[in-house]
């Protein structure tokens, strides 16, 4: 177990294996997305009181699924690179914020385009997008505190620390439609219960959730490997890779 | 399929400039994601074999 750890903590390896894992996942959400997007707006039969504005659903809710597990997965690896100063969870931890912010800025702005038709107003200051805003600027805060240090581990241990403390938001986010009266629906899907909406509805949704995360494994990756080439410039393996492109090229 | 023709799909049922406009800045979205990640390595690449390039050059020139 122990070794399997530090394994997982070396730059080399994960860039070794991430290489290999990329295309496979990128296959998997490309299908996936692919797939969902055409079953959500041709083929999933329109709601009966929203017609087919109702059909952002398909993007509003992966992305606001993905923006939160992209927090706590920030926050886990921040905490793993705080507790067992490990390299490649502070890499990933960086990584995440600037994903992470994407997706809740597009959860956020697919909610006001659907909610223009649906409650007749782009933004209300209600429970579940108030909550969702402080999202995006924890990711903002942490995007900023990555690059307002020249000493890496400062950086890493700062936006650790704020996302620590930001992750008391997200059971917010979760119970901001039970606890408060708010405009924003009840969850459409959950692990407990049947869902609302029928099967033609709901399939595709799954897709979609899926091709999310899929994608977000893709980008996530991506971003950490290039990371690593940056941080480990000066080392052998680094340059082995850069002289293997010089020579590629040549 | 849900829909009569292929003018009655981007209608939406009246409501083509929300849903249009969702999926677009989705696509927006997934590509700021896809293309950061490949610009900067393409950068880092340049930049660390033209980093390589200058340190072999004066290694063989001392």
């Amino acid at each position: 177990m122990w070794r399997w750890f530090h394994k997982l903590g070396s730059p080399k390896w994960f860039y070794a294996i991430s290489g290999r894992w990329i295309p496979w996942f990128a296959v998997t959400a490309l299908v996936l997305l692919v797939l969902g997007t055409v079953w959500a707006l041709m083929f999933a039969p329109p709601d009966y009181q929203q017609g087919n504005s109702y059909r952002i659903i398909y993007i509003h809710v992966p992305a606001a699924f993905l923006a939160q597990s992209g927090y706590v997965l920030m926050a886990v690896a921040g905490a793993i690179g705080l507790i067992w100063k490990m390299k490649l969870a502070d890499v990933v931890a960086k990584c995440c914020a600037p994903i992470g912010a994407s997706f809740t800025f597009l959860a956020l702005v697919t909610g006001a385009v659907w909610g223009k038709p649906t409650w007749g107003a782009w933004w209300v200051w209600d429970a579940r997008l108030t909550s969702m805003l402080v999202l995006l600027f924890l990711y903002l805060g942490v995007v900023a505190l990555q690059s307002a240090f020249t000493d890496r581990n400062q950086a890493a241990r700062a936006s650790a620390l704020l996302s620590l403390v930001g992750l008391v938001n997200i059971p917010i986010i979760k119970y901001s439609v039970e606890w408060w009266n708010t405009l924003h629906q009840p969850a459409s899907l959950t692990l407990t219960e049947k869902p609302t909406m029928p099967a033609e509805m709901w399939v595709p949704l799954l897709i979609m959730v899926a091709g999310f995360y899929c994608f977000f494994a893709v980008v996530l990756m991506m971003r950490t490997r290039v990371e690593l080439l940056d941080r480990e410039r000066r080392t052998g393996w680094v340059k082995e890779i850069i002289n293997d492109k010089r020579t590629g090229k040549a | 399929m849900y829909f009569e023709s292929f003018s009655d799909f981007l209608a939406m049922g009246g409501h083509a400039k929300y849903v249009w406009i969702a999926y677009g800045i989705a696509l927006v979205v997934f590509a700021f994601n896809i293309l950061a990640p490949i610009i900067k390595r393409k950068r880092l690449m340049a930049e660390q074999a033209r980093q390589l390039r200058r340190e072999e050059l004066h290694a063989s020139g001392s």
